[in-house]
């Protein structure tokens, strides 16, 4: 019997060296470029190269423009969340009762919308609504106006710009906690005696709330920070914050009064977060506890109960109104009506970027409706070296960007949940910072930070910005993933005389496998999605596929962007459909 | 030089401030079968992980051979596990799951094939070979978890309730075979279970645990005729505790006397060195209980009101209420007889038993009681 290496060994090996190993690269990456960069930015709106000054907020306040555009900015977000959040809980609801092929195809029109580039989906709306545009060019050639009405650039055209941009988002984030929630609760609830709109107010509606909460905190802190959508479709009065930190750096290179706006955006926004917190707390954010909502305030638990109880009594009288089509209750199905509404709103959300695809072969540019067919737009764009470049280089960063978020995410994700070392609720909530942080900020700070150490309009500089933005969503899925592991299972394999190498390579890697891919196409997307970051710090000349498209739209709109936009939606079809087709084949063995 | 006892020295295993296992001796020698017995939290599953190496004690070793191995990973300790959840791997088949340790051992691809196939027949189940465990019923993954820790014959097999899934039947198929792998390897097997009678058709010894500690370790008969606290004579099959108070030795027997009439009688002192006068318990089997019509109110004796009578096939149970109050109710078992002379609720039965089949334990309640009331 051989058992070398073991003889005589007493001591435990250190307990420490793993996780501060594990742990250490995510914690430097974001110290060196998310916690340095936003501190330097900050510390330029009280520092102006010689010593204090507060000059920067006396500018800031002394004019009514920025306190209105704050005002403006929050009215526009709050707007944004409600809409998005009402409009996601039904089909967050339906995808979760969901099964077998309707649910994978709910779940892959809703992708799809999600990885659809937000600057594809806002353009399409400047196209729907444009003077020209899909429904001037329909109501006109239906003779019920006979001349444009102008729906582009006002306030309605920004919130619906903004609902379509945030609507997958608050389906992705509501579905995290739908999707934990124990279904047997409300047939429970349904046998104790209550009827089926009761069951669902007072019991699965309830237990929903942490991802209404979630998905509302996560639509509102994106929307804040949020650019590309008042930028194409608003007007002068839908200025919103961002818009003001990117004009004093670009134009007026105002460091001072764009360091002193992102504290004002960056206050706000932790606001919003202490006040969440408060309320919900954080861990329903990583969708850990469904339905284990702290709600401190009981004169407001009662309140609400009593709200809901209303709610329930109120949609069984309504319910009770409509003759019985079975005999027994809706059963297993979904509604009808359910299906009907969440199918309407999932086309509504996906028709726009498909507008873009009979534009592409058409030869009219781009008013409505497309005549004619064409290939020029295509061939223009393979000839652009702009665009090709861009290509190129935007494939090569998401590619470098989903390989470094991997490496740093996947061993901290498996610090978080395999460890039981102190403080990883402060570490957890450290890695998942550049999520709430708004992402100009970090956009604005890496800026300055790239500039000293000569990294603007590199590759690796683009790649350590997009990592830092990508790695906390590595983290957040694999951790979900690393929580649904059966951890016995690598244990299994040791007793069974797998090294800890050979245990990873044959059954940690195996199982997790589809869920690694994921997080890998998840940090990939991110990157190959990313504007804001881009937008400074690829230079003038290097531009990404996404700048380059921001660049062509902001400064002469032509036909070739409807060709990008039909492109870029089929690789994200592909890619959906592909990742979808690895995770089936890798659960089906 | 036992290649494969295992020795354990003042193991212990804390979660935070509860002690799942309190430091902990035992040896157990090469070739034996050793069950460890308890109710469920009683910490075997954490022993048993400690001797597997699947999570680090707290303090203490654990020797395999000569060899310490306390922090050894569980690879380097040539053992076989099978867990309480089987463990198998999802996305292999059975036959891929079962010849991955031998793939582990580098043995070639086809031998381990060929091996695999072998202790699929075993565990009598050689038409999955090509199925997923998902695919499979709680039993049937039970047993491939088996014929997967057997295939590659560790020296030291340690199984978590292997056979807790099974019906009757299948399950005493089980059990002989892993006597038979036991005899004919030689293995030492840790067994868990909760099954007392498995532990005592099946065990060299057995090991009885409660809360995190040893209660008793010894023969299965040592166990049940010789339970050495009131917790082992309680947990091992039925029986009747008679308070007494213990008077003086005679040879390998003690004078006592019963309840609060202080009938005399003798019972086996079971090694207990306990001072004449103390509380104590006598344990008496319910088969070693008789009952008979009383003969004459002269003679002294415990006397029992039948409350119950129950044939449950071949044994009949009377259920009896003690004429003495002190006594607590009484169960008597014997083989079912002709009805002629039937046992009837309300009967008034004299007891009586053979000194040697009675047995002395501490009564730990009452002289903590009485120690307060002094
Ligand atoms: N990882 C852990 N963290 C905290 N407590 C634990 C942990 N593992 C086990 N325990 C506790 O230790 C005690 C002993 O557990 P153990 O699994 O050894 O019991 P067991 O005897 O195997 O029970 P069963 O028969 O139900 O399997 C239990 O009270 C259990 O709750
Ligand atoms: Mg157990």
């Amino acid at each position: 019997m051989t058992m070398p290496r073991s003889a005589g060994r007493r001591a435990a090996p250190p307990a420490w060296r793993k996780p501060v190993l594990m742990g250490a690269p995510v914690v430097l990456l974001l110290l060196a470029f998310l916690v340095y960069p936003v501190g330097q930015l900050l510390a330029l709106s009280v520092y102006n190269g010689e010593g204090f000054t507060l000059a920067p907020y006396k500018q800031l306040f002394s004019s009514s423009l920025y306190v209105t555009v704050l005002w403006i900015t929050l009215k526009i977000s709050l707007a944004t969340t409600l809409v998005a959040v009402a409009g996601a809980y039904p089909i967050a609801y339906l995808i979760s009762i969901a099964k077998g092929p309707a649910k994978s195809r709910l779940i892959f029109w809703v992708l799809l919308s999600f990885w659809t580039s937000f600057l594809v989906r806002a353009f399409a709306w400047v196209i729907i609504l444009g003077r020209n545009g899909v429904i001037n060019g329909t109501l006109m050639s239906l003779g019920i106006i006979d001349r444009p009405i102008d729906l582009l650039y006002g306030f309605g055209a920004v919130l619906v710009g903004m609902v379509h941009a945030m609507l997958p988002l608050a389906v992705m984030t509501m579905l995290a906690v739908m999707e934990n929630i124990d279904r047997t609760l409300p047939r429970a609830a349904s046998t104790l005696g209550a009827r089926p709109g009761t069951a669902f107010w007072t019991v699965y509606f309830p237990l929903s709330l942490p991802g209404v909460a979630a998905a509302a905190i996560m639509v509102f802190v994106s929307a804040i920070g949020f650019f590309i959508v008042p930028a194409l479709l608003g007007g002068r009065r839908e200025t919103m914050i961002t818009q003001l930190i990117i004009d004093q750096v670009q134009q007026t290179l105002n460091w001072g009064l764009a360091g002193s706006i992102s504290v004002l955006l960056l206050t706000v926004v932790l606001a919003v977060f202490v006040l969440y917190d408060r309320v919900f707390g954080f861990s329903t954010l990583t969708g850990e506890t469904a339905g284990a909502t702290h709600n401190r305030d009981t004169a407001m638990r009662r309140l609400g109960g009593r709200v809901l109880g209303l709610l329930g009594s109120a949609s069984d009288a309504l319910l009770g109104l409509f003759p019985r089509r079975r005999p027994h209750g809706t059963g297993e199905k979904p509604a009808a009506t359910l299906r009907v509404l969440v199918w309407a709103m999932l086309g509504l959300i996906s028709l726009p970027a498909f507008l873009m695809v009979p534009l592409s072969f058409g030869n009219a540019g781009l008013a409505w409706p497309p005549t004619g067919f064409s290939l020029q737009w295509y061939e223009q764009l393979l000839q652009s070296p702009l665009w090709m470049q861009a290509l190129t280089r935007s494939l090569v960063v998401a590619f470098g960007t989903g390989l470094l978020s991997m490496a740093i995410g996947v061993p901290a994700a498996f610090l978080m949940v395999r460890s039981r070392m102190r403080g990883k609720g402060a570490m957890l909530a450290f890695i998942l910072s550049p999520v709430i942080v708004p992402r100009m900020i970090i956009a604005v700070g890496l800026f300055y930070v790239f500039a000293q150490m000569g990294l603007v309009g590199t590759i690796l500089g683009l790649v350590i910005g997009h990592t830092v933005v990508a790695v906390p969503y590595v983290v957040m899925t694999m951790t979900a993933v690393l929580r649904n592991y059966d951890t016995r299972l690598d244990l299994a394999a040791q007793s069974l005389g797998a090294r800890p190498l050979a245990a990873l390579r044959h059954v940690t890697f195996p199982i997790l496998g589809a869920g690694m891919l994921s997080s890998f196409l998840f940090a990939f997307a991110t990157s190959f999605d990313e504007l804001t970051i881009s937008l400074f710090s690829s230079g003038g000349l290097s531009a990404t596929l996404p700048k380059q498209f921001w660049d062509e739209v902001t400064l002469q709109v032509s036909p070739v962007i409807a060709a990008v936009s039909t492109g870029l939606l089929v690789f994200v079809a592909v890619l959906i459909y592909a990742a979808d087709r690895l995770r089936r084949r890798s659960l089906a063995s | 030089m036992s290649s494969s006892s295992l020795t354990v020295q003042g193991l212990a295993k804390r979660y935070g401030d509860f002690v799942a296992l309190a430091p902990t001796d035992l040896v157990v020698a090469d070739g034996e079968f050793l069950t460890l017995l308890g109710p469920s939290g009683s910490g075997k599953t954490t022993l048993l992980s400690l001797l597997a190496g699947l999570v680090p004690p707290d303090e203490g070793s654990v020797r395999i051979g000569a060899q310490d191995v306390t922090y050894a990973p569980p690879y380097e300790r040539d053992i076989g596990v099978v867990f309480q959840n089987y463990a198998l791997f999802p996305h292999m088949t059975i036959e891929e799951n079962i010849a991955f340790p031998l793939k582990m051992r580098k043995v070639a691809a086809a031998e381990a094939k060929k091996q695999a196939r072998a202790a699929l027949e075993m565990v009598h189940l050689p038409h999955i070979a090509g199925r997923y465990p998902r695919e499979l019923s709680g039993g049937q993954q039970q047993r491939v978890a088996l014929a997967r820790c057997m295939v590659y014959k560790p020296s030291i097999i340690l199984m978590d309730e292997p056979l807790g899934a099974l019906d009757k039947k299948l399950r005493e198929h089980m059990q002989l075979e892993i006597k038979r792998l036991h005899r004919e390897m030689g293995t030492t097997v840790v067994y868990v279970t909760h099954d007392q009678e498995e532990a005592m058709t099946m065990s060299d010894r057995i090991c009885l645990m409660n809360a995190g500690r040893i209660e008793q370790l010894g023969t299965p008969a040592d166990l049940y005729f010789r339970p050495r606290t009131l917790f082992v004579a309680d947990f091992l099959g039925e029986s009747n505790l008679l308070p007494a108070a213990l008077g003086t030795r005679v040879g390998d027997e003690a004078e006592i006397r019963l309840g609060s009439d202080g009938i005399p009688g003798r019972a086996l002192a079971n090694g207990q060195d306990l001072p004449a006068g103390s509380a104590v318990r006598v344990m008496v089997r319910p088969q070693n209980l008789g009952v008979a019509r009383p003969a004459g109110d002269g003679v002294p004796g415990v006397r029992g009101r039948v409350s119950d009578v129950m044939v449950t096939g071949s044994l009949t149970k009377v259920y009896m209420e003690p004429l003495d109050r002190a006594l607590p109710p009484l169960v008597a078992a014997f083989p079912t007889r002709n009805e002629a002379d039937a046992i009837r609720i309300d009967d008034v039965l004299a007891l009586s038993w053979n000194s040697r089949d009675a047995v002395v334990i501490p009564d730990a309640a009452a002289s903590a009681g009485a120690a307060k009331a002094a």
